[in-house]
């Protein structure tokens, strides 16, 4: 290897032993170096989520009624009903039951999905 | 013409004739291991996308007279000494241009290799594939990605032990971070006559996952641990998505510089994937130059597998050390989650540290599996997931790491 020392080359035992010492703690400085980064990033964002997730005040409410429902076409499974489940963690779901079924989620029917809390069990 | 002299010559020239000559039983040995992964990447789906690949490079650089890649010019190349062509032209200097002229196809595949091209390239489809919105809802995960790196420096102390060299041992203990980019580009910078098996050990124990972590996991455990369901995280603002993969590639980077050539591309196929103005090209890192990719790694890979320097005492010491430094990480995440277990009141779920190991997605779908075991109502993908992308990252700092200190 060209431009390392000896000692580097063929490490004794402690120098083994302190380089791997070193290089996880440096592993760790990183990641926690980041983990601030990240938290400093989340905390600057938190009041334009709050923004984005709450209605502007006085924003118009739209008076027109929502459009009714369109029959469903030909051959297909319907409307999915979701019960306080976000279309994220629907979507996750269903690919888990395809994966855990091992079967196309386009073979799949979903009638609805509904979360259960743990005081309703 | 005398037929019977021309048959004779076709004959001796041939590659069959290769066997019967000194060595050449080894070549038979190594074509029958290049049956045996294919075997285990076509039939049992060991990671088939880039076994396949290795063991048909394994297959063509051990038929005698292919000369499709030449490891004595390749060993000339990283000492710097003369190089003798078949033609007996002696070659004061290899460098990749004498390799083009002078080289097989599967040598100038190796190029890319060699230049730490495909890894990183690799590594700009990974970052283009990968979503970091659990690692950022839930910061705090990037941790367990840290404590997963364990077996990475245990492998390595366990190595030099063994007696391989500083930078041999760097590159055996690069295996525990499970990641089979960062475990070439590493091993090609430092310790290039090992790039067959190490590569071999990682992606064959990266397959061996759903059988090497659930024992470990239900050792470092109780079950009441195993049965914690994890609250939903936040939401993450595009915003947000869009700002890490450049935070992240300016502190890293900064930090580490080694590590520019794989986080630099792992956050730039990131960026393009979250910016939302280059689909196209997030959707070409993905898919198109991925596959491209993996053909031209997996196939050089394998071809560096040749006889006489994959059949040796140290090819067994490295599968060994190999897999090892894969349960060592698996142990070192799953103690980082019983420390976050404690720590949060026990409303983290330990599992989800035997993620941080990379391979990803299989580590976390593997939290997931064994978390089903014990309370059908748990789902710890999504939790999963924020250890096993910074997992990713784990092993390109520690890369970085022993790349600075062995690199010279």
């Amino acid at each position: 290897m060209k431009g390392i020392s000896e000692s580097l080359l063929h490490p004794t035992l402690g120098t083994a032993g302190a380089v791997a010492v070193m290089g996880y703690l440096v592993v760790f400085f990183g990641l926690v170096l980041l983990l601030a980064v990240v938290t400093v990033m989340g905390r600057a964002m938190e009041p334009s989520r709050r923004k984005n997730a709450r209605p502007a005040p006085g924003s118009p409410v739209p008076e027109t009624a929502p459009p009714a429902e369109r029959p469903a076409a030909k051959g297909t499974a319907g409307q999915l009903k979701l019960y306080n489940v976000s279309q994220r963690d629907a979507a996750l779901i269903m690919a888990i039951v395809a994966n855990q079924l091992q079967k196309p989620i386009n073979e799949l029917r979903f009638r609805s999905i509904k979360e259960v809390r743990d005081d309703e069990v | 013409m005398n037929i019977l002299d021309t048959l004779g010559k076709l004959a001796s020239e041939s590659g069959f004739a290769g066997f019967l000559a000194a060595g050449g039983w080894k070549n038979l040995v190594m074509i029958a291991l290049a049956c045996v992964l294919l075997y285990l990447g076509i039939v049992k789906k060991f990671e088939p996308l880039l076994l396949v690949g290795i063991a048909f490079g394994c297959l063509l650089t051990n038929l005698p007279g292919a000369g499709m890649y030449h490891l004595d010019m390749w060993d000339a190349y990283v000492a710097g000494t003369p190089y003798t062509t078949a033609a007996g032209e002696v070659i004061e200097h290899i460098t990749f241009t004498t390799i083009l002229h002078e080289g097989g196809l599967l040598d100038v595949f190796y190029i890319g290799v060699k230049a730490g091209i495909y890894p990183s390239l690799i590594f700009l489809g990974v970052g283009a594939m990968t979503d970091f919105g659990p690692l950022l809802a839930y910061p705090k995960s990037l941790l367990l990605g840290a404590s997963a790196q364990l077996g990475v420096f245990v492998a390595f102390f366990g190595a030099v032990l063994l007696g391989f060299t500083g930078p041999e041992a760097a590159s055996i203990g690069i295996v525990g971070g499970a990641d089979g980019p960062t475990a070439i580009f590493l091993t090609t910078m430092l310790a290039p006559q090992l790039l067959g098996p190490i590569a071999i050990a990682a992606y064959s124990y990266m397959a061996l996952i759903p059988m090497i972590q659930p024992p470990i996991m239900k050792l470092m455990t109780t079950p009441a641990m195993r049965q914690v369901k994890m609250e939903q995280r936040r939401e993450v603002s595009k915003t947000e998505k869009i700002i890490f993969p450049i935070a992240v590639s300016a502190f890293v980077i900064l930090l580490l510089p080694s590590t520019a050539p794989l986080i630099g591309c792992l956050m730039l196929g990131n960026l393009l994937r979250e910016c939302g103005v280059t689909d196209r090209l997030s959707d070409t890192a993905q898919n198109a130059l991925m596959n491209i990719v993996t053909i031209f790694l997996a196939t050089s890979v394998g071809a560096t597998m040749v006889a006489e320097r994959f059949l040796s005492l140290n090819t067994i010491k490295i599968v060994l050390l190999g897999l090892v430094a894969f349960a060592i990480s698996t142990v070192g995440g799953l103690l980082g989650g019983r420390i976050m277990y404690r720590l949060s009141g026990g409303k983290i779920n330990p599992l989800i540290g035997s993620a941080g190991v990379s391979a990803v997605p299989m580590a976390a779908r593997v939290s997931q599996d064994v978390g089903r075991r014990y309370n059908k109502t748990n789902y710890l993908l999504m939790h999963a997931m924020g250890p096993n992308v910074a997992g990713v990252i784990g092993s390109a700092i520690a890369a970085g790491f022993l790349l600075s200190v062995f690199g010279g």
